[in-house]
């Protein structure tokens, strides 16, 4: 019975631009573009076991390529977004080979080395990225000629985007291949015994998570119309990874919540102190060391206790 | 030619500077299993710190200061351990996450406090003058600087090699539970070594002052560098450490001087190059 919960949240979803303000609007599109994001990241966190601290490079990547090709080359929507798209899953899967030479703490190293290279080459190549000062000027596709120019519009066409991403993530880690990928996380020695091929199973998760984080990216890009060297650098990589764990990884739904707890944190925090990052440090001090598994799993916990 | 020597000496002064942020970074994992990403967040505070009192009292010689930066900053990772890391044992993952939420707390503290100009660092008096060797002309400083890493690298060898606590730090990093059932106090060991690397990582920004100068993302800029060196040396070894700062030191030097752009490139091409071939890196041991 648990889906007839699920209708009046998809309601209250889809109705939300008929009630709510534009400010709240695009509060809501925010979060649904972080939420795509965190739970590409969960694949890699929650169910691979593989802590990623790079994953903004595929956010950065898809978004920077999205900017470059409309803005300097005129390209069409349509085919930037292929393009970026094909580029962001292309650099997953050169990344994934690199990283996952290694497990653990060498495969956080290392993917926090490679996209602190990503990062450096958006600021120093300003003759491409235009270094500092980012891209402006961009503008939002108009799929099927409708406009996205408006908060609601773009907020639905965000909301279609986010449920069809958040159903194939989640069809993805409960099919059979998401069953491997968890035995992979846990025993990898005995699925490599069972004849299961660990390192193909966590590449291939890799390329996957890369690639919903490039449709992350590419929402985040069209919202902003803007792109900038921070939205590659270590935070950014560092606040999705803040929204898994703070919401629970390896749960379907806690990074959402996490991804919107962040965010809003960040838009509530901003308009009051200037010190986004030390919050951010201190949240991450709070978590780890009061909450570890998370808020949804710790909820669900206790109102399992509380039903008995 | 000039150019050569010169680039060549500035990759070495780099090499050294980076020796001491990476032996540190390297010491630790090796004994604790711990990827401490507040490193770049303490060299930036030893450089700021050095900043403050070299320019309030010009006086000050630039060793006294980095051994003062260097026990600060050894007291503020020694604090952090103590309160925060050692609760998070059985978690490391944890504990990579709060050394990362720390270096946020630092590195925005740093900027809070001394703002978001860059503040040089005066090169010591007697150091400034030029020296002249074989017809070419050397700045004394970085000269000194590497003559440094290399006595901060025979020190930290005797102090590993030869000592009771380098044979104690020996047995924690090659068998932390058989250590602790001989009766080595093994958590007294992680606080030691975790306040050395940070000591190191401090006076090393005192050091560097000169030449990268203070600045908020400093600490970011080091922190890869650093990754890229242990990555490549092989994670936890001191030698690895070594070689691959001089290595990243040329690297990153000429690579910045001959090709601006694609400086971050080229740098993570020999990474790139040792993990393909030898994951655990130059002089790491297999498993590490």
């Amino acid at each position: 019975m648990k889906w007839i919960a699920a209708i009046p949240l998809a309601a209250l979803l889809v109705g939300l631009p008929f009630f709510a303000g534009d400010f709240y609007v695009n509060l809501a599109s925010q979060i649904l573009i972080a939420a795509i994001f965190a739970l590409s990241l969960n694949l890699l966190v929650g169910y691979g076991g593989m802590t990623s601290l790079g994953h903004a490079s595929y956010l950065g990547v898809a978004a920077y390529i999205s900017a470059l090709l409309t803005s300097r080359y005129g390209w069409g929507h349509g085919a930037a977004a292929l393009f970026s798209i094909a580029g962001t899953t292309v650099t997953a899967a050169f990344f994934g080979i690199i990283a996952l030479r290694a497990t653990g703490l060498g495969f956080l190293m290392i993917t926090l080395a490679l996209s602190q290279v990503l990062w450096g080459l958006a600021y120093r190549m300003s003759n491409v990225t235009n270094g500092d000062n980012g891209i402006a000027g961009l503008t939002r596709p108009m799929p099927f000629g409708i406009s996205l120019d408006s908060a609601a519009s773009f907020y639905w066409f965000d909301l279609i985007v986010a449920s069809f991403a958040f159903l194939m993530m989640t069809i993805f880690v409960s099919s059979s291949f998401g069953s491997s990928l968890k035995g992979v996380r846990d025993q990898p020695r005995r699925m490599a015994a069972l004849g299961f091929n660990p390192w193909m199973i966590r590449w291939i998760t890799f390329i996957y998570a890369g690639f919903w984080g490039g449709i992350a990216g590419l929402l985040y890009v069209y919202y902003n119309k803007y792109i900038h060297p921070t939205s590659l650098s270590t935070t950014s990589s560092a606040e999705a990874l803040l929204g898994v764990i703070a919401g629970g990884s390896g749960t379907p739904g806690g990074p959402v919540v996490g991804a919107a707890l962040v965010l809003l944190l960040k838009n509530y925090a901003s308009a009051y102190i200037e010190r986004w990052n030390m919050l951010l440090g201190l949240v991450f001090l709070f978590i780890v060391l009061v909450m570890p598994t998370g808020i949804v799993p710790g909820l669900s916990k206790l109102l399992r206790r509380g039903s008995r | 030619m000039q150019f050569w020597i010169i680039q060549g000496l500035n990759s070495l002064s780099l090499g050294g500077l980076l020796f001491l942020l990476s032996s540190g970074f390297s010491l630790i994992f090796g004994l604790m299993r711990l990827a401490n990403l507040t490193h770049g967040a303490f060299f930036m505070l030893g450089t700021y710190f050095g900043a403050t009192t070299l320019r309030a009292y010009s006086g000050l010689n630039i060793w006294v200061t980095a051994l003062g930066a260097g026990l600060a900053v050894a007291a503020i990772g020694g604090l952090f351990e103590r309160l925060v890391l050692t609760r998070l044992k059985t978690n490391p993952l944890g504990q990579v996450l709060v050394t990362l939420g720390m270096s946020f707390i630092i590195s925005d503290a740093c900027l809070m406090l001394w703002g978001g100009d860059s503040i040089p660092v005066p090169t010591p008096h007697n150091l400034q003058a030029p020296t002249r060797l074989m017809g070419f002309v050397f700045p004394t400083y970085r000269l000194v600087l590497v003559g440094c890493a290399i006595a901060a690298a025979i020190a930290l060898y005797f102090l590993i090699e030869r000592t009771r606590l380098g044979a104690m730090i020996r047995a924690g990093v090659d068998d932390r539970q058989m250590a602790r059932a001989i009766g080595i106090p093994v958590s007294n060991l992680f606080t030691i070594v975790f306040c050395l690397g940070a000591g190191i990582a401090g006076a090393g920004g005192v050091l560097g002052g000169p030449i990268l100068s203070a600045y908020p993302g400093l600490d970011g800029d080091m922190l890869p560098l650093a990754l890229i060196v242990v990555i490549l040396g092989g994670i936890g070894s001191l030698l690895g450490a070594f070689v691959g700062s001089f290595i990243i030191g040329f690297i990153y030097t000429f690579g910045t001087a001959l090709f601006p752009e694609l400086a971050y490139i080229i740098l993570f091409l020999p990474m790139i190059v040792v993990i393909a071939f030898r994951p655990q890196g130059l002089f790491g041991r297999a498993g590490a």
